[in-house]
Formats: structure tokens, sequence, C-alpha cells
């Protein structure tokens, strides 16, 4: 397999302060400067209108950057057309052409790429045997499931072994069961053949499952690009911390730094993190709904609180639970003695619960 | 294997191609055209290359002849430059445009310098003195050398960036502007400028305004007891009257059809193909044959009431029942789709808010519809406003803008400028129209049919307004059923009125044929005129379907500069009736540098453009419906846009291309308004034919005729319909993802 489908070829995506206008007025995509490695699976990741699918059709070459370089590799690429560029694109719909088979779909871009009759023929079913579709070639698109379709349109994108393979939100015409397995067989795919990938995706689950590295994008910016562990445990800001993953925002005040760490205080209770270059003086924090802790009343270095309401959702509790600074959201694998609605509650962080953020 | 990344690519096979055609068509073909038609090549045979009638330019230019061609060499040799450059060389763009441009003003501007007579104008023979040379019109060389000048150009703009460097949508652009502004805007500014000449040939502002204001357009004596009024009032009162009649009884039908359990309201649909294959005066002829002075039921209440037949119907009463019964059929079509559009949702709404079925067509559906109702009295404004053919059957002493355009060029007194000034008025009419239609209405459309289910049902139609409409629509069905009846019967009649005998007379006149050695004689005297139409009509239609779907592409696919003016551009010439098209090419294409009338050209080339509309309205809606990420899903493929074009787009739309082409082809066989001015005597049309026969009052041969170009045309609507429904094999809906 990997004979006809090696990957040497994968390269790199850079952006130099580049921006996208629309018209006069809509600016889509705000002077970003982005570098995707070759090898790696890079996600774009962030609310409806951030201008994510407008960075990944800027590398496809189906926008044009109003400013700044584009590179794929070490080419500059700004002005290419997509036709010109060796990148190919999976679409949040598939694409699939409705009036050719499977195996002429996965042959379209092998045609065009200069290959012979054969060569095409023997490339496109390897392309398909690589997405577990062997014997479906004869098919039309409208003759396969949601799910094979998505396959079919993985294997057309694949078998031009492109420089930059792009995924539009792949995923999510999907079932939900069905998403957790298409989204590791992509994974698989990219890994075994080191590919480079940019996926686009508003689900930040998805983006933490399949990412070597995720880009958050906010207003036509970058908000915070890491790996999925730096972005869950080390947001830089309010806008991250809530959107991969939910996160209850409190304001604190850092009494004391010390090297690395800082001391603060919410209320009566005291903690210890890193201070992430903060300075004294009123601040943030962002707690994880699974990091905060629930104690009964009176506890050592806890707030008073009070279960504001309680719901039992089978695997786990969860709390809305009111204190002196406002409501929060917790949850608790503790089903078998769960607090009740009314009951009043000490509330604490466990060690590596809290992430500091400055203040608004 | 890496992507051929084409701007890298120093050999561009387009760019040779071009080059090589400009060349060939200086160097070789014949620049001027060949009088005895296009399509002959006795020239080949007869001094060519050095008789200056057939000589290519450079063999003229060697000649010592038509110098002012010379500069044209400058471009030519400009372009080979650009060979052997890449695509992101600035030169090569530089030198592209350059080249295209200036060798497409200059071929263009000496065209229309020397004529004719020399210098075309006058502060030109003043200025470089009397020319004594002169020359005809386009041949060969000089369109196929423009040609190649215009893609060089665009291919030089794209060169420069214009639309992601893309040759096929730059060139496609490029082509459209250039065909449209030649044979629209170019004629209809030809006729603009006539209406100031004055009979010394010379400009004039108060010889226009003299004619403008002139009371027989826009006299209204009649209204304070004089003999009739401007014929300006009387085109417009008509189509105001026809508007409003076409709508109201449209809106009756969609309503039997969509929100009725009336038994054959299936039926009824049938109505909507009537418009589309009945020629426009045919229904002027059928009532003559009921209402006319010797027609069937003028005589049967002659008789019954013992009193002499008059001539009621030869005016306004019978053009407004004419153009009522001609243009109902299309105010259906577009309300059918407006009466469906409305969301059930809404209805239902306003039921369950306790307002009763009257209450909620009144106060709910009725308002939601009125921008549609506007559309439809548009539509029908418009077309009466254009309608010649029923006009100049009926219209009596009843004069209307459209005939009179043509009598003021056909008659005695052979007024160009007259007619310009009519079809000036009659153009502001329906350009008003028009531009009222789309940009008042444009954005004021309640209804849609969006992807979402609506899973509600219409209401029935309130009960008293389900007699009224039932009584209305079966009549005037009935009266519909009637009419189509007596053309085929009238076709059997020997003399209507007279002998009212059955024969095959008048088909045997007209159709006659008889087997001779070696093949089958066309004998009959309609032969001559129905080949010709069908070979105009054949040969029209792949080219407006190709034209109508290229523009919907542009249209709907790609975004540039202008895109707006060139949608109104390209749908401009909905909006300009067949007369004017007619008048404008006759004072455009009569002379030097395009000298195209009484060929079969200017035919085919009138109907491209009549027709045009419809082709991108077809494409631009089922194109709508092909989800845009196909394309880029090829694009990003490797193939580039030609490619997805031909291999995506185009097997996708089908339906649309067949039934662009059977609309174009059928639309040429019954259009008369334009033809009547273009047709020549070896190129004379069925419809053209057919009105000689009326005015003969040879009623039997015309209606024998127009019922075989019924059959025909539906014979090509049912092959439609019947390749259509074939075709659906290849185009399943499953694009999104399948449930499983």
């Amino acid at each position: 397999m990997t004979n006809v489908l090696n990957n040497s070829r994968a390269s790199s995506v850079t952006f130099e302060n580049v921006t996208k206008i629309y018209g006069k007025t809509v600016t889509a995509v705000d002077n970003i400067s982005l570098a995707i490695e070759p090898g790696k699976l890079v996600t774009l990741l962030g609310p409806s209108g951030c201008g994510k699918t407008t960075t990944l059709r800027m590398i496809a070459g189906l926008e044009m950057a109003t400013k700044g370089r584009i590179l794929i590799g070490d080419t500059d690429v700004t002005t290419l057309p997509a036709t010109d560029r060796d990148v190919s694109m999976v679409f949040q719909s598939y694409a699939l052409f409705p009036h050719m088979t499977v195996l002429e779909n996965v042959s379209y871009g092998l045609k065009y790429s200069g290959f012979g009759k054969e060569e095409t023929r023997t490339r496109a079913l390897a392309g398909l045997d690589l997405v577990g579709l062997k014997g479906y070639d004869s098919r039309l698109p409208s003759e396969l499931s949601g799910g094979q379709q998505q396959r079919v349109a993985v294997a057309r994108a694949l078998v031009l072994e492109p420089q930059v393979l792009l995924f539009d939100e792949p995923l999510s015409n999907l079932d939900a069961k069905l998403r957790r397995q298409v989204r590791q067989d992509i994974r698989d795919i990219q890994q075994n053949l080191g590919l480079t990938v940019v996926y686009v995706t508003h689900d930040q689950e998805e983006a933490l499952a399949v990412s070597d590295r995720i880009i958050v994008m906010r207003n036509a910016s970058i908000a915070q690009e890491g790996s999925p562990r730096d972005l869950y445990e080390a947001p830089v800001d309010r806008f991250v911390a809530d959107f991969i993953g939910e996160a209850n925002l409190i304001p604190c005040d850092i009494n004391s730094l010390n090297g690395e760490t800082a001391t603060i205080s919410v209320a009566n209770l005291t903690h210890e993190l890193n201070a992430r270059g903060l300075t004294k003086g009123p601040a943030m924090i962002a707690v994880r709904p699974t990091r905060v802790r629930l104690t009964p009343p009176g506890g050592h270095n806890t707030i008073a609180a009070k279960i504001a309401k309680s719901t039992y959702v089978g695997n786990h509790m969860e709390y809305i639970v009111e204190a002196a600074f406002g409501k929060i959201f917790a949850v608790s694998e503790n089903v078998a003695t769960p607090f009740e609605t009314g009951q009043n509650v000490g509330l604490g962080f466990t060690e590596s619960g809290p992430v500091l953020l400055p203040a608004e | 294997m890496t992507r051929i990344v084409t701007s890298e690519k120093t050999t561009h096979p387009t760019l040779i191609f071009w080059i090589a055609v400009g060349w060939v068509s200086f160097a070789f073909l014949p620049w001027y055209a060949i009088q005895d038609g296009f399509f002959t090549f006795e020239w080949l045979f007869d001094g060519y290359p050095w008789d200056s009638d057939y000589a290519p330019a450079a063999f003229l230019l060697a000649q010592g002849e038509k110098l002012w061609l010379a500069p044209l060499i400058i471009p030519l040799v400009a372009m080979l430059f650009s060979l052997g450059r890449t695509k992101s060389d600035p030169l090569f763009s530089k030198l592209l445009i350059f080249a295209g441009a200036f060798g497409f003003f200059w071929l263009f501007f000496q065209g229309f310098a020397i004529g004719l007579r020399g210098w075309q104008f006058d502060w030109m023979t003043s200025l470089f003195a009397p020319l004594g040379d002169r020359q005809f019109g386009m041949g060969y060389g000089a369109m196929l050398l423009a040609s190649s000048f215009l893609f060089l150009f665009t291919m030089g703009i794209a060169a420069r960036g214009a639309i992601n460097g893309d040759v096929f949508v730059v060139s496609a652009i490029g082509l459209v502007i250039a065909i449209v502004t030649i044979f629209v805007f170019f004629p209809i500014s030809r006729m603009l400028v006539a209406a100031f000449i004055t009979e010394e040939g010379s400009y004039s502002f108060s010889v226009f305004a003299a004619k403008f204001f002139d009371d027989r357009i826009w006299g209204l004596t009649c209204l304070t007891g004089g003999p009739r009024c401007g014929v300006a009032w009387n085109s417009l009162f008509l189509a105001v009257v026809v508007g409003f009649l076409s709508t109201v009884l449209g809106l009756v039908f969609a309503l039997v059809v969509t929100r009725s359990n009336f038994r054959f309201k299936r039926n009824l649909r049938a109505l909507t193909v009537l418009p589309i294959i009945t020629p426009p005066f045919v229904i002027g002829l059928a009532l003559i044959l009921m209402f006319g002075q010797s027609g069937a039921v003028t005589k049967f209440v002659a008789d019954l009431l013992d009193m002499q037949p008059s001539r009621w119907l030869y005016g306004l009463p019978g053009l407004l029942i004419a153009q009522t019964l001609a243009f109902t059929p299309i105010a259906f079509l577009v309300l059918i789709g407006v009466v469906e559009g409305v969301s059930p949702s809404m209805e239902e709404a306003a039921q369950t808010l306790r307002a009763g079925r009257w209450q909620v067509f009144r106060t709910v559906s009725l308002p939601l519809m009125r921008p549609g109702l506007a559309n439809a009295f548009l539509l029908g404004f418009i077309e009466s406003m254009a309608d010649f053919g029923n006009p100049l059957v009926l219209g009596g002493n009843y004069d209307v803008l459209s005939t009179d355009i043509f009598f003021a060029i056909v008659g005695a007194q052979y007024d160009q400028g007259g007619a310009a000034v009519l079809a000036i008025v009659l153009l502001t009419f329906t350009l008003g129209a028009f531009y009222a239609q789309r940009f008042w209405l444009g954005n004021k459309s309640y209804t849609s049919v969006s992807g979402k289910g609506d899973a509600g049902v219409h209401p029935m139609m309130p009960r008293r307004l389900a007699y009224p409409v039932y009584a209305i629509a079966t009549l005037w069905a009935a009266f519909t059923i009637v009419i189509y009846l007596m053309i085929v019967y009238g076709s059997f009649v020997d003399l209507w009125g007279v002998n009212n005998t059955l024969t095959f007379k008048h088909y045997i006149t007209a159709f006659d044929f008889s087997f001779v050695e070696g093949g089958i004689r066309w004998t009959g005297a309609a032969w001559d005129s129905f080949w010709t139409t069908i070979k105009i009509a054949v040969a029209a239609a792949p080219l407006t379907a190709a034209l109508g779907l290229v523009t919907a592409y542009l249209l709907t696919r790609q975004t540039f500069a202008g895109k707006n003016a060139f949608e109104f551009g390209t749908m401009l010439s909905f909006a300009i009736p067949g007369t004017v098209i007619g008048v404008s090419y006759i004072l455009a294409f009569n002379v030097p540098p395009l000298e195209l009338t009484g060929t079969g050209a200017i035919l085919i080339i009138s109907f491209i453009f009549r027709n045009m509309p419809v082709g991108v309205r077809a494409g631009i809606a089922s194109m709508s419906q092909l989800d845009k990420s196909l394309d880029e899903a090829s694009l990003t493929l490797g193939a580039n846009s030609w490619q997805t074009f031909r291999r995506v787009i185009l097997p996708l739309l089908r339906p649309a291309i067949l039934a662009a082409l059977v609309y174009s082809f059928v639309r040429a066989m019954t259009a008369i308004s334009a033809v009547i001015f273009l047709v020549s005597a070896e190129y004379n049309m069925a419809t053209a034919y057919i009105i000689g026969r009326v005015e003969n009052n040879d009623y039997g041969l015309a209606i024998a005729y127009s019922t075989t170009l019924i059959v025909v045309m539906l014979a090509a609507v049912g092959l439609l319909q019947f390749m259509v429904g074939r075709t659906k094999i290849g185009r399943r809906a499953g694009i999104g993802p399948a449930t499983h």
C-alpha cells in the first residue's frame, strides 16, 4: 500500500501576515501568521464566523489573500489558483460528483494530474482499499451511506498524495457514533502516511481528539495555538478557557508572587499556582467543572456555598453551585451519595485545578 | 508526480492557437465579406489571393491597397514576443493587453471610419481630404482576427491576476461582453442616433423633438371626441388592460390548480405549454374564424338577429381578447410558483389564530402574493407591448407602436427616423417595466421554497372565492380549447364562411411533394420557408443554449467587478421588443463594417440575442441548485475551470441544456416581430410567409401552415420531455449524506 501512497511529499504551510477582506469592509481574516509543520495534523478551531474556513480555503487557493504571503513548503503560492496548488480538500458536503461512479470520482484528480490510464486505475483502487471501500468502485455516490460517501471523499483527496490535505468540518454530516469512528480513521491514515493535514472544526472535543496542534481562532485572528493539552490546561484568556472545554471564571486576587508561583485568594480560600507572568492585584481564575471539589460545609480552605440545582445524568452528577462571587458549574463522579438541591457545601479546587488569567 | 503548475510554463497551447489564428486570418483568409454568401467557396478558384474582393489583408497591403490596415501589423508582431515567456513575467501580460486592445480597437475603428463611400464622417473628410477608396463589410479574415485580438486581450488580463488568473473565465466574460455589445448595445445606439438624423443626413435635435412629440404618437383627441389617440397611448392602454386581465386569469388558474379539489386540474397545467408552441398571431387568426366578418359566430348571431355582420373584432376588442388569450398562460406559469411559494405554515398560523378561510386568504395569502402578482402584470405588459403578430392581423384602425414601426419602415414612406423614434418610445415603456420588475420588485419576494421542510398543507380556497373562480376558469379553458380546435378545423375548410366543405387542398398547396428519380421533389409552396426555418432554428438553438449557459455559469459561479452591470446587460434583451431589434438591426447591419442584412446569419443572431435571457434563466435556476463545493472539489483536485465546467457542471445540467435547446428552437420557429424585418427572398421564414398569406386574405393556407408548425413544435416539446425523463438516471439527488 504505502509503496503507492507514500507521503514523503508532505509539506509545511506558512502564513505571513495574511489578511482577507471580502468586498471593501468585511475582514474575514486579520493579519494572521502561522506555521504548520510537515507531517502534522493541525486543527483550526473556533466559533462560526471566526475565519477558520476562510483560512482553510486560502490554503486551498479557493480564496485569494488580500494581503500577506502564503507558502506551501518553500514555494510562494499566494497568487496560485486552486488548480495549480498541490493541495486537496475533503468538503463538508463531501462534494462527490453525483453523475460519476465511486471509481470515477476517485480517479478524477489523477486524470488531471497527468497519470496514465492504468496508473490512474491502480492508484484509485489502492485509495479505495485504503479507506476500506474495496469492491464499491462501480457504485454511484447516491448508493452509499453517509459514512461511505465520506470515505470516498477522503480517498479522492488522498490518492493525489497532496503536499497538504485539508478537511472542512468532515464529520458534521455524520451521526454521533460514526463520528468517533471516522475521526479515528482519519487520524490513523494521517499518522500512517505522515500527511500534513489541516482540519477545520467547531467541535472542541473532536479537535482535542485528533490534533497534534490546535489553532483557536476568534474574530478573524488567532486567539491561541498549542498542543491539545496546552490549550486545555493553560488557556491564555477567558475566551479560550471557555471555548475548549467548559470553564468557570472566578475573580480572584494575587496576593504574593514567589518566582513562577503566585498565591491567590478567592474569599477566604487561598491557592498556589503558576503565575504565568501576571503581577499582584486583581485577576481571574478558570476552573474546569471536573476540578471543582465539593465537600460538606466548613472544611479547611473551602468557600461557603450552596447547591442551587442538582442533576443526575447517569455516570456523574451536575451541580449549579451558588457562592458569594456568583454561580459556578461543577461535575462530580460521586453519584452514590449526591448533594441535594438547597444543601450547604464547602467549595474547593483540586491541586492542579485553577488556571490564572488576566482580569477581564 | 507533482502537479503541473500552468503559471510557470512557457508554452501555452491556447496562446499559440490564438496567435496562429491571428496570423492565418491576416495572411491567408479573405479579409472582406464574400458577397455571394458566407458559406460559398467559389472565391478559392476565382482570383484568390490577388483579387481585391477576395484577398487576405496581407495580400492587399502587398499590392499597396487598403493601407489603413497596415497598423494591424504592429499588434500582430507584438504578440509574437509573448511566446516563450512565463505567465508571471510582467511583460507577458503587458504585451498581450497591448496587442489585443490596440488590434481590436484599430480593427473596428478603421471599419467604422471607412465605409462604402470612403470616410464615414464629415469631419474626417475635411480633416484628411476625401479618400477615393472604400471598403465592404468584414469577412472571415477580419472577424477571426478580431476574435484573436479579443482572446489575446483577455489572456493578458488573466495573466495580470484577474479572477485568479483564470483564462477560461476571463475569456468567457470578454466574449459575452463583446458580442452583447456588438449585437445588442451597438444596434440600439445606432437606432437612437438614427432618430436624430434629418432627411439631408445631418443631426438635429429639433427634428427628433418634432418627431417625438408628434400628435400621431401622443395625441389625446379621442378623449375629447376626436377620431383617434396617439399610438403611444393606444399601446399603453392595451398593455395595461391585457396585463391586468392576464394576471387575474392567471391567478384564477393558479388557485384552481394549487388550492382546490377540482377534478381536471391536472389537465389545466397543459395550458402552460400553449404559449410556447403557438406562433403569436395564430390566436388572432382563430378569432377571425369565429368572430370576423365571415366568422362562424358572427354569421350565426347575424342570422339570428337578422342584422349585418359587423367588423367589431378588428381593433381594440379583438386585440384585447387575442392578447389575453395568448398571455394568460404566461401569467399562469409565473403565478403557480407564487401561489405554491406562499409558506403554508403562515396560513396555518393564521388559521390557528382563529381567522376564517376567507380572512386568511384576504389578510395573509393575498398580501404575500402581491409582489408575484405585480411581476405577472409586468410580464403581461411587456409581452403585450412587444406583440406584433396579433396587431398586424387584428389591429384594424387601432394603431399600436409595434406595427407602426413596421409600417414606417416597409411602407411607402420608408421613414427610418420615424421608425427609430417610435421604437424609442416602445423601448422606453418596456425598459421601464423591466426596470420596475428587477429593481423595485427584485428584493420584495415573500415567497420562497427553502430546503427546510415546511410540513404544512395549503388550505383550500374559501367557498365564496371558489365558485366564481371555478366558473371563470372553466369558461376560459373552454374558450381556449375552442380556439385551438378552430385552428385545426379551419385548416381543412375550403373557404371559410363561403364554402365550408372539408378539403386537404391547403395542405396540398403548402406541402405537396412528389417522388422523382433520385429523390423527393418538394413542390409545395411552403417548403422553402419551412426548411429555412428549420435550418435557422437548428443553427440558432445550440448557440443560444451555449451562450445562455456560459453566461449563467459566470453569473452564478464567479465573482468579478461589474457583475451587476454584466447581468443587467445580458438580461436586457428580454425587454427589447422584437420590432425594436428588427429596426435596429436593419439600421446597424445594413452597411459595413458588419454587413449582415439579407443573410441567414442575421436571423440566427437575432434569435440568439432574443432568446438568450431564457437560456440564462434556465441555467441560473439549475446551477444554483448545484452545490458550489462540487466546483471547488474539482478545482482542488487539479482540474481547471474549463475542465470543471465541461466535466462536472455540464453533465449535471443536462435537463437545463435540453430545455434551453428546445425552447430556443421553438421560439425561433414561432417568432415574427424581429424576423419580419430581417427576412429576405433567399431566407424567408415560416412566420413571415404566413403573415404574407394573411395579408393576401389567403387564410386557409396560413392556418394550415400554422397548424403544421404547432404539430412540429408539440413534437419537439414532447421529445424534450421524453429525453429529460430519461436523463433523470444521471441526476440523482443524493449529493448529501444518505441515511443508512
